[in-house]
């Protein structure tokens, strides 16, 4: 069973991802790849806390990632790779180029960062990193919940793709 | 009893409203409670804005909506350093009503007496707790 999606998601394991996701697609795993999260028991043990007993959570660095994709994607289970931010995204697409389509879930409004969508905001950096994965031909779109309509790259950066 | 928050309702979209205003109508005392949304926030400003409303207000404790939510991991994250503050996960309307009613006690001691009694609420029809 592929990895049926590559999310980032700046709030990781979430209702959205652990119920709105993980429930339609019955999600056997997650595998969350952040520097941060990889290094610290107690940041893995919070986010385990939410996951259900059933479906197994994977916490990696990109270089981690990297060693363990191709067991993740063999495994029969449908699982779902995680990173919290573009800059892991990418690392870890130059690491898998099997990594083809990638899946915006949330990034939030912060300092800096212009309104795109309800759930996804970017700074002028972060719209020039989406644009080269995408010109790398990685398919990005943006769905924060699988009943949403996914919506194109070019229509989330022109910032008219909400009404 | 003290004026003003006591405790934090937080979760997704217009949940936390909701109940904030729900309590409001049946006891009005909707005031003893702030709500927060996470609407447009990542896990790091929620925490910021929890931390700010904790700091601001004598808060007993803060219910989120899912256990697997961004508030209660955000909550999950200050009560690292405030143990004073009690959690409630997956927080419904009798819970919430019930601690509300029993803001005297101890916040550790009412949210359990308040979880005992909501969770015999949950029920098809007879049989569940009376006074909801």
């Amino acid at each position: 069973m592929a990895i049926e999606l590559y999310r980032i998601d700046d709030r990781l394991i979430h209702g959205q991802v652990v119920v709105g996701w993980g429930q339609p697609l019955s999600l056997g795993f997650i595998a969350l790849v952040d520097d941060e999260v990889a290094s610290s028991d107690w940041e893995q043990e919070l986010y385990r806390m939410g996951v259900p007993p059933e479906m197994d959570v994977y916490f990696a660095t990109p270089e981690e990632a990297a060693r363990r994709l191709g067991e993740w994607r063999a495994d029969p289970r449908p699982g779902m790779l995680l990173t919290g931010d573009i800059d892991t995204m990418r690392r870890l697409t130059e690491l898998c180029p099997e990594v083809r389509t990638i899946n915006l879930g949330g990034i939030h409004h912060r300092a800096g960062r212009e309104h795109k969508l309800r759930y996804v905001y970017l700074t002028p950096d972060e719209e020039a990193s989406l644009r080269e994965l995408a010109g790398k031909g990685i398919a990005i779109t943006a769905q924060d919940v699988p009943a949403a309509r996914p919506i194109d790259l070019d229509d989330v950066l022109s910032g008219k793709a909400e009404p | 009893m003290s004026d003003g928050p006591i405790a934090i309702i937080a979760g997704h979209a217009s949940f936390a409203e909701g109940m904030r205003s729900a309590i409001a109508r049946i006891m009005g005392l909707g005031d003893r409670f702030i709500a927060l949304s996470n609407d447009t926030m990542g896990t790091a400003e929620i925490e910021e804005r929890l931390h700010e409303l904790v700091n601001a207000h004598p808060i007993r404790a803060i219910f989120t909506d899912l256990p697997a939510g961004s508030c209660t991991i955000a909550a999950r994250r200050l009560l690292k350093t405030r143990t004073d503050i009690v959690l409630v996960t997956g927080v419904s309307l009798p819970l919430l009503l019930d601690f509300i009613a029993d803001e005297e006690r101890p916040a550790a001691e009412a949210v359990t007496r308040a979880i005992d009694r909501a969770a015999r609420a949950f029920g098809p029809g007879p049989g569940a707790a009376r006074g909801h």
